[in-house]
């Protein structure tokens, strides 16, 4: 106690030039200056949108959202009319962006794998292509890929009357978008549905059973075709035996466009392919840092065990690999989800699109609909981003 | 960007030069359609695709609401003089309306009305004009947001602009109505027929709004594709990927001028909508207003008086009628000074581009590969809607 109060020396009496030049107190002044500063900006920006708008004249509000839209959407999911509302017409976008999305993350990540070990096989002719692809679709602007594939698409097929119907009717390509045929849900097919939903279960029963059973026997069944029965066949023989109550509704021409049928427009399919070979690319390069970032000892000590190849792949390298490829895989799912706002450049209506776009130019609410859209991305992001870190924790190394 | 007065554009200047990097790289990608688009758009921003200038500018416009200090607002005309230039804006390109020559300056129906408003101000400078390309969804934006003074871009005036986003709309200027256009083969003679058809409509714009209470209205089911530019929408429609374009039926003129084979192309009879078209200024500065007002109704006087570009000096030295003179102010009335202008206003006005009529002639008229009556925009001594306010 003395000891220490000596060393100190005598205390000083506080001083402000301490804030300063003591390092005690300087890193918690800098951050106190720091966030006053901040607050002051945001403050400013605040009250200055608050000025500007009463110069203006403008009201800030969201009921202009229960007024009707008055436009029309060409792609919605839900009920939607031009004397709806614009939130509906608002949630028919964020589902365009949704689906989009959804799919575009599906379609990145297959293809993104396969480019990616593709890019590592031993075939020179196959890596320097899949090399030529990355190289090609990662360094052009994703909106010049998206307006090609539109200029493609809507350029190069021909209108719906000149239009061949190929498969007899299970896809006509046009210039406005595909058309294939719609399944048509008879009565019979909850039957159907349920017993594919227990076929499910019956799969899921019985790979746990084989792991089990591997565990105590050694022995090793062969899981991937047995599960591919169980899924296909009961389904496959309860239809015929129902009497097929799942018919398909096949597209057909009449008047300008096609009627029935699933349609696929041509908009959604250019920025669909578009966004997902453009992210695809980034996914590729993912996958194969995460693979070379296996040691060879790994899998040499795998072969030295006597596994096969693709046991090796599946057992060893790719659990490994795996917690180095998912958080960059995260980040290309979010930039492709907020690269799909580039819809409007070929007339996709997502969110950015009707919300951000035509409802904002209607309405004139420029303020509003730019925050709910940020608000909505954001969100989004958000979400993908938890989701994904979940997984995240599930493959990532227990430590013990 | 194509600035006539040569200052370097401000904002929209860096906006535009960011907008046209990645399209050079698109013009060699696909140069069929763009070549089409760059011929249509004559040389308009040389090839710079609209897209990026639009997110830009609304993010921009947003941006503008929340950072300017004063959005000009009290006396548009003094900041006017201050900067020595108009800032205009104006249609990304539009055959006839809006337009760049070959050495890039800013042409017709449109922009002429500018000249005519920078020469009221800037004593018969009619290039002290800045025009700033806008489409249908980021004008208004451009416009609130002060990033232009006066917006000359067919826009067509309506209730809830007027009211609800707070502009001022100058007088109509071009009386106009939504058409729609469909190729000959197609066997279409009636909007009524067109049950299922795919549209093309610009969006942002009351064309589409009109569409859906049209078809609503009529009982009839359509597959409506957005796009942003007119251009865009004729490479659509002109790939067969719509089966009609609907616009107003100047653009649709305008628009069909610009294809190798007009004739296989036909204007349904159905004129679905009211189009005043007109200019506009921001709500809240009444001598702007003013002064937008005036400026076009002395040119519709002029034509009205037959007052040209070319006679108006001789007109101002020998008239004896006493509405020439006023207008253009061979007597000490005071009306130029009223506005917060020189007396010469008007004269200047005249002489920037000619009167209403040789505008209307010289950009979309019959001889002009547009080719559009006058119709409903002849003087109302000819049958027509065009009736100016006395300058008295």
């Amino acid at each position: 106690m003395s000891v220490a109060a000596e060393l100190d020396g005598p205390a000083e009496p506080f001083r402000l030039s301490q804030l300063f030049y003591d390092q005690r107190y300087r890193s918690i002044t800098l951050q106190i200056i720091t966030i006053a500063v901040f607050m002051l900006m945001v403050s400013w920006l605040v009250t200055n949108v608050i000025q500007n708008f009463e110069d203006l004249g403008k009201t800030f509000g969201f009921d202009f959202l229960w007024q009707p839209a008055s436009y029309d959407i060409n792609q919605k999911l839900i009920e939607y009319s031009s004397v709806s509302p614009h939130w509906k017409a608002a949630i028919v976008g964020i589902l365009n962006t949704l689906v989009v999305a959804f799919l575009g993350c599906i379609l990145a990540t297959i293809i993104g794998v396969a480019v990616g070990v593709a890019r590592l096989s031993k075939n020179w002719l196959v890596a320097k292509l899949m090399t030529v692809f990355i190289e090609a679709m990662r360094n052009v602007p994703v909106l010049l890929w998206i307006l090609l594939a539109s200029t493609v698409f809507s350029s190069a097929l021909p209108s719906p009357r000149q239009a061949p119907v190929m498969l007899g009717g299970g896809f006509v390509p046009t210039n406005r978008g595909f058309y294939v045929p719609a399944p048509v849900f008879n009565d019979g097919s909850i039957i159907l549905g349920i017993i594919f939903i227990a076929s499910i279960i019956g799969a899921f029963i019985f790979r746990r059973w084989a792991a089990a059973r591997q565990a105590r026997t050694g022995d090793i069944l062969p899981v991937f075709r047995i599960t591919m029965a169980i899924l296909i066949l009961p389904v496959f023989v309860m239809f015929f035996l129902l009497g097929m109550p799942i018919g398909l509704e096949l597209p057909e021409l009449q008047g300008f466009n096609f009627q029935g049928g699933l349609y696929i427009r041509s908009s959604f399919m250019a920025l669909w392919l578009a966004l997902s070979f453009y992210t695809a690319a980034f996914i590729a390069e993912n996958v194969r840092a995460g693979i070379q970032a296996i040691s060879n000892g790994q899998s040499e000590a795998a072969y030295s065990l006597g596994l096969p190849p693709s046991r090796t792949m599946n057992l060893v390298i790719l659990p490994q690999a795996l917690r180095i490829i998912i958080p960059p895989l995260i980040s290309q799912y979010l930039n492709l989800t907020k690269n799909s706002s580039l819809a409007i450049a070929v007339g996709y209506m997502d969110v950015t699109g009707t919300l951000g776009g035509i409802t904002l130019n209607q309405t004139g609410r420029e303020m509003e609909c730019l925050l709910l859209v940020m608000g909505f991305y954001l969100i989004i992001s958000l979400l993908i981003s938890g989701a994904m870190n979940i997984y995240n924790n599930s493959v990532s190394l227990r430590e013990r | 960007m194509q600035s006539s007065t040569g200052t370097s554009g401000e904002i929209t200047g860096q906006t535009a030069l960011v907008a046209c990097a990645p399209m050079s790289i698109s013009t060699a990608a696909f140069p069929r359609t763009f070549l089409r688009y760059e011929l249509f758009e004559q040389g308009n921003r040389k090839g710079c695709y609209p897209m990026k200038t639009k997110l830009l500018s609304l993010a921009l416009g947003a941006a503008a609401i929340a950072m300017t200090g004063t959005v000009a607002s009290a006396a548009t005309l003094d900041d006017v003089k201050a900067k020595g230039f108009l800032q205009c804006g104006v249609s990304t390109g539009f055959p006839g309306f809006a337009f760049t020559d070959d050495a890039g300056n800013w042409q017709g129906f449109d922009p002429a009305l500018c000249r005519a408003m920078a020469a009221a101000i800037f004593a018969g400078d009619s290039n002290a004009v800045k025009f700033t390309p806008t489409t249908g969804k980021t004008r208004f934006t451009a416009l609130a947001s002060g990033e232009v003074d006066v917006l000359a871009r067919n826009t067509t005036e309506t209730f809830s602009r007027d009211v609800d986003l707070k502009f001022t709309f100058g007088p109509v200027n071009y009386y106009d109505g939504q058409g729609f256009m469909v190729r000959k083969s197609l066997g279409v003679t009636s909007a009524l027929n067109l049950s299922g058809a795919t549209i093309c409509v610009q969006t942002g714009t009351t064309t589409e709004l009109n569409l859906a209470d049209y078809f609503r209205a009529n009982n009839m089911t359509y597959e409506p594709v957005p796009i942003e530019t007119n251009a865009e929408a004729q490479e659509k429609y002109l790939a067969n990927a719509c089966d009609a374009y609907t616009t107003d039926a100047s653009g649709l003129s305008a628009t069909r001028s610009a294809f190798e084979a007009p004739n296989d192309h036909m204007i349904l009879p159905e004129i679905i909508s009211k189009e005043p078209l007109g200019p506009l200024v921001r709500q809240g500065d009444d001598q702007w207003a003013d002064i937008l007002k005036w400026t076009l109704l002395a040119l519709i006087t002029a034509e009205e008086k037959g007052v040209t570009a070319a006679n108006a000096d001789e007109m101002k030295a020998s008239s004896t009628d006493p509405d020439i003179q006023r207008l253009l102010g061979a007597t000490e009335d005071g009306f130029g000074a009223m506005l917060g202008l020189d007396n010469d206003w008007a004269l200047n006005a005249i002489k920037a581009g000619g009167n209403y009529g040789e505008i209307f002639a010289k950009y979309l008229g019959t001889d002009t590969a547009v080719g559009i009556e006058r119709g409903l925009n002849a003087l109302y001594t000819d049958g027509g809607l065009m009736y100016a306010a006395p300058i008295r």
